[in-house]
């Protein structure tokens, strides 16, 4: 009996802890949500707090106003995703098919210089350097695309595994006897079963692409080809941006409609996270086991 | 004799012949790995070079050591302090919060609960760090929460993005809210696959549930423990240069605290002054981070096999 209590303290503290951690997880995003609802001139005199003290969308209304730049700046964000998971799964899943062949000649050593990337890099700045003075990448929306295409060599390695472990070879054999060739079994066969992992990976990619504020950063210098991470950066880092954005009308609500592009800028994750969410811990968990 | 040798040239052409459309699916890939990773590499030459744009990097003249003096003479120490240090700290506390947030989230018995609880966990690893430096700013500014929540207790308002003397926590605390989730389902995955029968003998022998936790649970998870935690050792040269940089909205009057080997580098590309300089901090960086990922990964190695990288 004082066993089950015990037993039963355990559990109740467990569901205590974790409802805490959810606050501390919710709030900064209520926070956020709230701050920019909040009347801009109530928030300079007040500051800012949990419920808002004066309602006010005028900081949404101002980003629609201004929509040509922000909306661009979207768009640039959904096409540079959209695009860049596609071409990652184009490139990642064939070369991670083709080192799932254990009689692969040379295997060795292409495994070998995939995993050397992983160990050893030239870093940031010969990589601009390489983009820019080799590939003249400066100001091209390819940009934004390709230096993260693969962000490492171990995704690679991850649907490799999974198609080594998950696939029988039996399923090949049959469908060359039925005369497929190499590139049809990995198509017909390869593609399909590997749904999970290839989910897995063009998520975990989206999110890389949907945050990434780096390379438009190092890459490109016209204000008009900024994706909206870009934008929210370099609102928050560089007075003279902001100057650009908000000189032709006075009163602008300068504080919260930052707040409200940086709410404009989780919504689609928020979205779409729920829906995703199993492919999110799968991906998460398949990493550690194979680390 | 000679027919040995014959026969397994033979055989090593047909391999290769075999291995022909292979080769060509893995093509794209292999290309950009080329120019992504190994083109780059060239370019560590910056590091030893009087580099200026014009001349391109063959055509800058050789300056020896030069670039490296300087990085040692003044902020080597400041950078490396801050990296190693934070990502020192961070590995231990990170790793005993999400122990822990594992074995509360194991105990949650409804599928509902559990399923909300993993997923809102892990909510904060998705969102980038240019918006929760947003997040950071509506709690820090002058008319922040954090400021109005003082100003009830009549304290006078803190400038917090000059003090310094804040940083260290609030960039844990930053850096604890984004990451913990991430290695919290780790362990959770690990646990999840444990033995209900050790727990029910255990039970049975009349031990409470806080026994069970440190006899049976952390021994279980020691391997997984041990293994995350070289693994990060490796990498406790590279800092998540967004983190420093987004979070302290890159105010100078931090830096003593918060300034790290990435952001150095990453303030010198992108105001562009000196690049011979920080080539050479990223040169270091690189050289420090391999021998470590080459040690912990042979350590690794040695605790279990097929979790070491190679």
């Amino acid at each position: 009996m004082t066993l089950l209590k015990k037993k039963n303290r355990f559990v109740l503290l467990s569901y205590i802890i974790l409802t805490l951690v959810a606050i501390a997880i919710i709030v900064p995003f209520w926070i956020l949500f709230a701050a920019s609802f909040t009347d801009e001139s109530w928030a300079v005199n007040h500051g800012f707090s949990l419920i808002p003290g004066k309602w006010s969308t005028l900081a949404y209304q101002y980003v629609l106003s201004r929509w040509e730049t922000f909306g661009k700046a979207y768009l640039i964000t959904i096409c540079v995703t959209v695009c860049g998971v596609i071409l990652c799964l184009v490139v990642t899943a064939p070369c991670a098919y083709m080192l799932s062949k254990k009689d692969l000649f040379g295997r060795r050593v292409i495994s070998f210089l995939l995993i050397f990337t992983m160990l050893f890099n030239g870093g940031m700045i010969a990589s601009y350097v390489n983009y820019t003075q080799i590939f003249h990448l400066k100001n091209s929306y390819l940009a934004y695309i390709i230096p993260n295409l693969v962000t490492s060599a171990y995704t690679i390695m991850l649907v490799r595994s999974y198609f080594q472990s998950s696939i029988p070879d039996e399923l090949y054999e049959s469908a060359r006897i039925d005369g497929a060739s190499e590139f049809g079994c990995f198509i017909r066969i390869a593609i399909p079963l590997a749904k999970p992992i290839l989910a897995t990976i063009a998520l975990m990619q989206g999110i890389a692409y949907w945050n990434d504020w780096q390379n438009g950063t190092y890459y490109i210098s016209d204000y008009g080809k900024w994706g909206i991470m870009n934008v929210l950066n370099s609102i928050n880092n560089s007075a003279s941006y902001l100057s650009t954005l908000t000189t032709q009308s006075e009163g602008v609500p300068t504080t919260t409609m930052r707040l409200a592009i940086a709410v404009i800028g989780i919504l689609p994750l928020i979205c779409i996270y729920p829906l995703f969410q199993k492919y999110f811990v799968k991906g998460i968990t398949m990493g550690a086991i194979k680390g | 004799m000679d027919t040995l040798v014959v026969t397994k040239k033979g055989g090593r052409w047909r391999k290769f012949k075999k291995s022909i459309p292979f080769y060509l699916m893995g093509l794209p890939a292999m290309i950009y790995i080329i120019i992504n990773n190994y083109m780059p590499l060239y370019g560590l030459q910056i590091a030893f070079k009087d580099y200026r744009v014009i001349d391109g990097i063959t055509g800058s003249t050789w300056c020896g050591l030069k670039n490296f003096e300087f990085l040692f003479a003044s902020d080597a120490w400041r950078i490396t302090r801050n990296t190693v240090g934070y990502q020192f700290t961070w590995l231990i506390l990170n790793t005993i919060i999400s122990v822990f947030l594992a074995i509360f989230l194991n105990e949650v018995i409804g599928r509902r609960a559990k399923k909300f609880f993993q997923s809102l966990i892990m909510l904060p690893y998705l969102i980038s760090f240019v918006i929760l430096a947003y997040v950071v700013f509506v709690f820090l500014s002058d008319t922040g929460i954090l400021n109005t929540f003082l100003g009830l207790f009549g304290i006078d308002k803190i400038s917090w993005y000059t003090e310094p003397k804040y940083w260290p926590i609030i960039l844990t605390i930053v850096n604890s809210w984004k990451s913990v989730g991430f290695n919290t389902i780790i362990y959770l995955s690990t646990l999840v696959g444990f033995g209900k029968e050790y727990y029910e003998a255990a039970e049975l022998d009349g031990a409470g549930k806080w026994k069970q936790v440190t006899k049976i649970t952390i021994p279980m998870l020691k391997p997984t423990i041990i293994m995350m935690v070289t693994l990060g050792m490796g990498m406790i040269f590279r800092s998540d240069y967004s983190l420093f940089y987004q979070v302290t909205r890159n105010s100078g009057m931090l830096y003593e605290v918060t300034d790290t080997i990435d952001t150095y580098v990453f303030r010198a590309l992108t105001s562009g002054t000196n690049m011979g300089m920080s080539s050479a901090a990223a040169f270091y960086q690189s050289i420090v981070c391999f021998v470590m990922v080459m040690i912990f990964n042979a350590i690794v190695r040695k605790i279990s096999r097929e979790d070491a990288i190679f």
